[in-house]
């Protein structure tokens, strides 16, 4: 049995179609990741997921469970964090912390434990007697993540845990979704960060309200047929309109400080000595690439428009 | 010192709430079209910087000048000058995106059909045509970002303080994000941006890193990496994390 069952979900808000015949499975103990632009659908699938919101066709199961008739069933086993999950402002850290841990009815002596790994992460230790409304942005989404993180549900549902939080939290953060994981939690969780889908078993890629590409990392990357370079110049933005120029570049696309570009036709060191001389010496380096979950995220995108 | 062609100007600039120093004693100089990123861990005093700036936040200590003009005195000029885009967002979300629009075009003082023109350009620019009678609390989180950097700019300010602008925002989004930054720079506009992605700190003229209220690194992306010896903006920022909180990677190691 899959943990979550969704087939042929549809949903709309008005002459928005949110859902338009999704299909996907998460299996039992997997850590899946859902990945799409912005207003693919991936909040409303979550919420109907919680029974938060009502499907308007299709089925969708969690641990067996109808989301339309066994709502109470569902909600006791599963643990959901929204995009912007309510803390209560005016209780400190550490009240928040216990107030949430008193709701999930967690034994005392697992809270003990889960408590310092959820501030070693934070870093909220030294602020656990300040307000939650005195916290910076990502200060509160980590004492969010930690609330969310308190109990060991079946079931875990985070609709982007990491919104701003930063690089070295972000990686510890993943740590311990790893070890929720290895509790035996299935973990759903959505993110903009394309490093973080690399951290799952398997990634869907949600496009206007389907999933248009599911696979490991590591496959999904093969998806990704064009011979890739990285390269590096004096000006990117220049670079980036002299490639545009040449007929077998399939597709460019700025990196920080270097461009990925893709040929249609693998280049031969001949061409890319011209080129280097067609651009005054603007070309310095080229290096073949192994393609990202980032290029195969664009290059779908590409395609499916 | 204070040459007119500073966007921003800062001299040792403090903020306290009562005993915790959130900003300490920060200096800066940022140039007229500049694109300046700032990066930092949570809690670093990166967003309390910027609204000190703005004129939202009195400094406890210390001077700033905002296209020359004083943060304690002249705050309401300030506003004029400026386009702010804050973390959590500014928007009303029991309005429609159009209504946000015109509602923040009123507050600017902008005529009736000024308002109007602009509703339709940025509609179109910002992709949200098809959302624009949408009530604003249910519009997916990127567009919300979008909106509020639309509605930050009506009133076509020089400086923009966009704090975490691409957070949650999708690859493809963050790139036309980007493009559209690198745009209102070469119109002469000053971009003041914080982000914890650390490759758009890439396409930043220069970077301040900060830390525990102090601003501990400050160069163009390039020097930063040579001078730190690492490859990426994303070495620099764990490498300098390191140098200046060191508990925080000891710490890590006792757990395992
Ligand atoms: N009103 C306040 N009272 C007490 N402390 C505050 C207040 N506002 C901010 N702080 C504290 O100041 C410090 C800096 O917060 P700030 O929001 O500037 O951080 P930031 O760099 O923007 O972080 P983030 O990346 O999470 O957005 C934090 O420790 C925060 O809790
Ligand atoms: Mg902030």
């Amino acid at each position: 049995m899959n943990a979550i069952e969704v087939r042929d979900l549809k949903k709309r808000f008005g002459h928005i179609e949110a859902l338009r015949g999704m299909n996907f499975q998460v299996r039992e103990g997997e850590l899946y990741g859902l990945i799409g632009p912005d207003g693919a659908g991936k909040t409303t699938l979550m919420r109907i997921i919680c029974t938060l919101v009502m499907p308007d066709a299709g089925e969708v199961r969690v641990k067996g469970l109808d989301v339309r008739q066994q709502r109470t069933k569902i909600r006791s086993l599963l643990g959901y964090m929204p995009q912007r999950f309510s803390l209560y402002p005016d209780l400190t850290v550490e009240q928040n912390l216990h107030f949430f841990a008193e709701l999930f009815q967690v034994p005392e002596a697992e809270r003990r434990a889960r408590l310092e790994m959820l501030y070693h992460f934070s870093r909220l230790g030294p602020f656990k007697n300040r307000p939650a409304a005195n916290l910076s942005g990502g200060m509160k989404q980590k004492l969010a993540l930690s609330c969310a993180l308190i109990h060991t549900p079946q079931v875990l549902v985070l609709d982007e845990p990491t919104f701003g939080v930063d690089p070295v939290s972000r990686q510890e953060f993943w740590e311990i979704l790893h070890s929720v994981q290895k509790e035996g939690t299935t973990i759903l969780v959505s993110t903009a960060y394309m490093d973080e889908a690399d951290e799952c078993d398997r990634v869907g890629l949600c496009f206007q309200g389907r999933i248009v590409a599911e696979d490991t990392p590591a496959n999904l990357k093969r998806r990704f047929s064009y011979p890739l370079y990285r390269v590096r110049g004096s000006n990117l933005f220049r670079l980036q309109e002299f490639f545009r120029s040449i007929p077998t570049v399939h597709s460019i696309q700025m990196f920080g400080d270097v461009l990925h570009v893709s040929f249609t036709r693998q280049p031969r060191a001949a061409d890319w000595q011209a080129w280097q001389t067609q651009t005054g010496g603007g070309l310095q380096e080229w290096k073949t690439e192994a393609p990202s979950i980032e290029d195969v995220f664009l290059e779908v995108l590409e395609e499916e428009k | 010192m204070n040459s007119p062609n500073l966007a921003v100007w800062t001299r040792e600039l403090t903020r306290r709430f009562g005993p915790f120093t959130a900003v300490d004693r920060v200096n800066l100089a940022v140039k007229k079209g500049e694109i300046f990123g700032f990066l930092g861990p949570n809690g670093a005093g990166k967003t309390t910087l910027i609204r000190m700036l703005c004129g939202l936040l009195l400094p406890s200590e210390g001077e700033a000048r905002v296209n020359g003009l004083d943060v304690y005195r002249q705050s309401e000029a300030i506003k004029q000058q400026i386009g702010y885009m804050s973390q959590r967002f500014s928007l009303y979300e029991d309005l429609t995106v159009e209504e946000n629009i015109e509602f923040y075009g009123g507050i600017y003082g902008l005529s009736r059909e000024k308002i109007t023109a602009k509703r339709e350009t940025l509609l179109q620019q910002l992709d949200l045509q098809r959302y624009r009678r949408l009530l604003t609390r249910n519009l997916p989180l990127g567009f919300k970002q979008r909106l509020a950097l639309g509605c930050a700019m009506l009133h076509e300010p020089p400086i923009l303080f966009l704090d975490e602008p691409t957070s949650g925002v999708d690859p493809r989004a963050r790139r036309s994000f980007w493009e559209y930054i690198q745009e209102l720079a070469r119109q002469g506009k000053t971009v003041f941006v914080t982000t914890h992605f650390m490759d758009e700190a890439e396409y930043c003229n220069r970077v301040a890193i900060m830390n525990l209220g102090r601003v501990i690194a400050l160069d163009s992306p390039l020097k930063l990496k040579e001078s730190y010896r690492k490859s990426t903006m994303q070495g620099v920022f764990v490498e300098i994390l390191h140098r200046t909180t060191p508990d925080l990677f000891a710490s890590q190691e006792d757990r395992s």
